[in-house]
């Protein structure tokens, strides 16, 4: 095809013919991709192993969920449409850079398949997506550059401001785009000055602008502009691709492995050791992270996903109250570790040096209550749970213990509850004088029989107020016409918080117990209300029958009318439900306990703004977080109280004991005694059975 | 630094319900559960922390039943190096003299030149270590908070005293001194960590191999003989309130409210 300026493959630079550099730019600078690669996988070698292939089917979903299909990146609008507008684009315009490359080697070369319609039609999407690329690219370095949203910010303690990497990395985007744009540009200016026909310019599209700018220059000139922007084009894109796994921009290339190899179960734990089965954990010289290197290889490749985007730690509540705890800071300072042991030039600097007490620090670790906000809010599936709980696992081989929780830890081991009450007076719950006259609630063992198990757990047994709880519970579960017994003193405590603790020898004491004594009973169901004890029974037990939560056994009792519910009479209250952690985020119950406070008629319910199902903010923690005193400006559940008067209720549903500790305790810190009432969704329902 | 502990298993105080008997010779015991001495245990992790330090060796003894050999294991899995365990029949019954009497005679088999023992056991008088020290003809310092060495001669001690103040005192090693609690912050113990040491072995040293003669020890040698345990009645002026935690505190609420404690 004829054309008024000559391509870069034919062109000559000070008499040097310009193909040669075509050719030296692309393969200088995918060698040099090739060896940062190299030296990033270094690390990842010599990592602890992890299994993350099972599945392939749900992990093909998940990639076309949240990676092709971008699912989490609405949750932040303004970012999240900014975004995808790039991620399509640089899809689109891929196709179009690697044309270009090609084509300063052989002329006019095109993709296959695309030398007819199909390449006319993309050139048309292409030139439109640059140009929206372009406007997006400019916004966003104003958001950043100007704007400069809040959670972005670095805290001194974690180092410098990140806004340059991201604003030069927007920069070099620009430049491809603009650098394209004119190349283009500068041939369709010399094909109109000459009257040659070419293909028209899209109206409004950069290229279009540029030939516009370019009508008045000389030929000469647009050949040198012509050349010049496309050997700008090369060098961006080749330095961008180097520059890809120096920084934050390497989710670019990781996130989709990283999002395939995600996390499937939600609320597990993952085992001491991939590939060590509990009954060879002894064998193991040490548990948990000590060093870098005994983090997995997924772990490493999740500190190399991080887009530096601080949703996690924007939604953190550990952050948010002011504990040292931000998540986002855990992974950047371990990439920052890894940049820095292994580094792209000289030998890696292979060190046992412990994190903690180096990067990490105790309190820091220590701080995370796993409520899972963090991991809800990644776009590329970062986990956090998984790897809090395996540096605690060092430090409580360590003995790093902090005292306030070693009491309890004890206690745990002697007597199987934190507390150091005695096993006897485990079941004294059901004494209770008023409860015992109209209720006599069976103790499983010794012949007695039950088709469910209430599965009770310490806190509901010992604490006076959660005892009430208690007791609602085994009224509704009368109610509902379930024969169902309890353990009493064969139970033992869960042990959910602590195998997330890190303690994980002592939470198998437990839970080989709790099966023991479960099984013995050959109870057919499982029934508990505390979203904890369900958690462990579903997620951390092997072999136990099927496990349900409280709200789950009333919403099937109300859907085949084996309960009614008597219509809330009060005026003028106003109920709010707080979504418990490990019943919301780690197994997904949100509608279900709305629908049964729903089915109480004339009960005004509100939800707290954005914080509500897989936003919920954490009250502070269950069982062991109980007893740990945390660094902090504020308590977590007088955050949460805050929020639930500022959406206007004065009566918080909840459907956790520990929520129920946490926020009562806030609401007499807050000075909300009289004017804020906190009620358990069993409790709830217990008032207001219709008998 | 060759450091012993002297350590003893008790009834746990956090995690028991105490109660006296109903012959008064003993308190319940059926259901209580025991764990090291909570001095003795700041006195292990300090010993632990002075040898990770200077070097040399932490060794743990216990005199006690067979049930002690527990506690000695749980202090090695936090890191003593050995463990010894002193325990003979003709033990039972020994006073606060007569354990000091056993505990020196092991000492004098090894070459210490550091002696530790809590400042008192929960279940006990606070005599072991004065006795020991005085029994050894070795200085003796008591309820310390603070533990420099100077050199392998010499240390300073520190000793909490009214008002908040500290008090320093230099002595010379070998010595004795009680440990008092908050000196330092003992690391925790995980069942791994136990498990570990599961299978060392403790020797078991009894009359005969500390060369002891049993007129000096156990229920013969005592010379303090305890009498009675039993309840002491509410004195004048004294209240037991009684009912459900809410039931008291609304009582206690009511009574600080009408002597003018709160408003």
């Amino acid at each position: 095809m004829e054309t008024a300026l000559i391509s870069p493959a034919k062109a000559a630079f000070l008499g040097i013919p310009t193909v040669i550099f075509s050719l030296i730019i692309p393969v200088v600078g995918v060698a040099v991709f090739a060896y940062i690669m190299a030296k990033r996988l270094a690390p990842l070698v010599r990592a602890l192993p992890d299994e993350r292939l099972d599945r392939p089917c749900r992990r093909l979903v998940a990639v076309l969920k949240y990676y092709f299909g971008q699912y989490k990146h609405p949750r932040y609008i303004t970012a999240g449409i900014i975004h995808i507008a790039l991620f399509i684009g640089f899809f689109i315009i891929s196709l179009r850079s690697v044309t270009l490359v090609l084509s300063g080697i052989s002329e006019g070369y095109h993709l296959p398949g695309f030398g007819g319609e199909l390449g006319a039609a993309y050139d048309i999407l292409k030139d439109y997506t640059v140009t929206v690329m372009l406007v997006v690219t400019i916004v966003a370095m104003i958001r950043r550059g100007i704007f400069k949203p809040e959670r972005y910010a670095v805290p001194p303690k974690y180092g410098k401001d990140h806004t340059k990497e991201a604003v030069f990395v927007l920069a070099l985007i620009s430049g491809l785009l603009i650098s394209d744009s004119f190349f283009e540009g500068s041939l369709a200016a010399a094909n109109l000055q000459q009257g040659i026909h070419s293909e028209s310019m899209v109206l409004g599209t950069t290229p279009w602008v540029a030939a516009l700018l370019l009508s008045g220059v000389s030929t000469e000139s647009l050949q040198s502009i012509h050349i010049g922007a496309y050997f700008s084009h090369e060098l961006i894109f080749f330095f961008f691709l180097c520059f890809l796994p120096l920084g934050k921009h390497f989710h670019i290339i990781t996130s989709l492995p990283n999002v395939f190899m995600m996390k499937l179960d939600k609320g597990t734990v993952k085992p001491v050791r991939w590939g060590v089965p509990d009954s060879r954990l002894d064998e193991l010289k040490n548990f948990g992270v000590n060093k870098f290197e005994d983090f997995t290889w997924k772990h490493m490749l999740d500190f190399y996903s991080c887009a530096d985007c601080g949703r996690c730690s924007d939604h953190c509540p550990a952050n948010a109250v002011g504990r040292p705890l931000s998540p986002r800071f855990i992974t950047i300072k371990s990439r920052d570790y890894s940049f820095r042991h292994y580094p792209l030039l000289g030998d890696f600097i292979i060190s046992n040096e412990p994190l903690i007490g180096n990067i990490l620090e105790e309190h820091e670790i220590w701080s995370c209550t796993t409520c899972g906000a963090c991991e809800e809010e990644c776009p590329v599936m970062i986990e956090y749970i998984d790897k809090i709980v395996d540096l605690r696992r060092y430090m409580v081989e360590e003995g790093m213990v902090p005292q306030s929780l070693q009491k309890p830890l004890g206690a745990l081991e002697k007597r199987g509850n934190p507390y150091g009450k005695m096993e006897r007076k485990r079941a004294d719950w059901i004494k209770d004088k008023n409860f015992a006259d109209t209720f006599k609630v069976k103790v499983l063992g010794n012949g007695v029989k039950a088709e469910t198990l209430f599965f009770v757990d310490s806190v509901t047994s010992f604490d006076d107020r959660i005892q009430h709880i208690g007791r609602s519970t085994a009224r509704v579960l009368r109610a509902c016409g379930i024969d169902f017994g309890i353990l009493g003193p064969a139970e033992m405590d869960s042990g959910h918080e602590v195998r997330r603790f890190g303690e994980e020898m002592l939470f198998q004491q437990l839970r080989d117990k709790n099966i023991e004594a479960i099984s013995s009973t050959r109870a057919k169901k499982l029934v508990t209300a505390d979203p904890h004890a369900y958690n462990a029974l579903k997620k951390d037990y092997i072999g136990m029958p099927e496990v349900e939560h409280i709200s789950q056994v009333i919403s099937h009792a109300l859907v085949e009318k084996r309960i009614r519910l008597k219509p809330f009479k009060e005026e003028g209250r106003v109920f709010t439900y707080h979504d418990p952690c490990y019943l919301g985020r780690h197994n997904g119950f949100y509608d279900i306990p709305r629908k049964v406070i729903d089915s109480i008629e004339g009960l005004k319910r509100v939800e707290m703004g954005k914080r509500c199902k897989d936003r919920s903010f954490c009250c502070g923690g269950g069982g062991l977080y109980l007893f740990y005193e945390p660094i902090e400006e504020k308590r977590m559940g007088q955050v949460r109280v805050e929020m639930a008067a500022e959406a206007g209720a004065d009566v918080i549903i909840t459907a956790c004991p520990f929520c129920m500790i946490n926020l009562e305790d806030a609401v007499k810190t807050s000075g909300l005694e009289g004017k804020m009432e906190v009620i358990d969704l069993v409790e709830l329902v217990d008032r207001h059975l219709e008998i | 630094m060759e450091i012993l502990v002297c350590i003893k298993r008790v009834p746990d105080t956090a995690e028991n319900e105490i109660e006296v008997n109903r012959d008064g010779t003993d308190i319940e015991r059926d259901d209580l559960v025991y764990s090291v001495n909570e001095w003795d245990n700041y006195a292990v992790e300090e010993a632990i922390q002075i040898r990770d330090k200077v070097g040399g060796n932490v060794t743990v003894v216990s005199v006690g039943d067979e049930n002690a050999e527990e506690v000695v294991r749980r202090e090695m899995a936090m890191g003593a190096d050995q463990g010894i365990l002193l325990s003979d029949d003709v033990f039972e019954g020994s006073d606060g003299k007569g354990v000091a009497t056993i505990l020196k005679a092991e000492i004098e088999k090894g070459k210490y030149d550091l002696i530790l023992t809590g400042a008192q056991a929960d279940d006990g008088a606070g005599q072991v270590g004065g006795m020991l020290a005085a029994m050894l003809d070795w200085p003796f310092a008591s309820l310390v908070n603070k533990i420099e060495i100077s050199d392998d001669k010499k240390i300073s001690v520190g000793r909490e005293i009214a008002g908040g103040n500290q008090e320093m005192n230099e002595m010379d090693l070998p010595c004795v001194l009680s440990i008092q609690t908050g000196i330092n912050e003992p690391r925790y113990v995980g069942i791994r960590g136990i498990r570990k040491v599961a299978s060392v072995d403790i020797p078991v040293h009894g009359m005969g191999e500390l060369g002891l003669s049993p007129d000096r020890i156990g229920k013969a040698g005592a010379k303090v003989n305890c009498l009675d345990y039993f309840v002491p009645d509410p004195g004048e002026g004294a209240e037991m309130l009684e009912g459900s935690t809410d039931e008291i505190l609304d009582k206690l609420v009511e009574i600080l409210k009408s002597k003018g404690g709160i408003k």
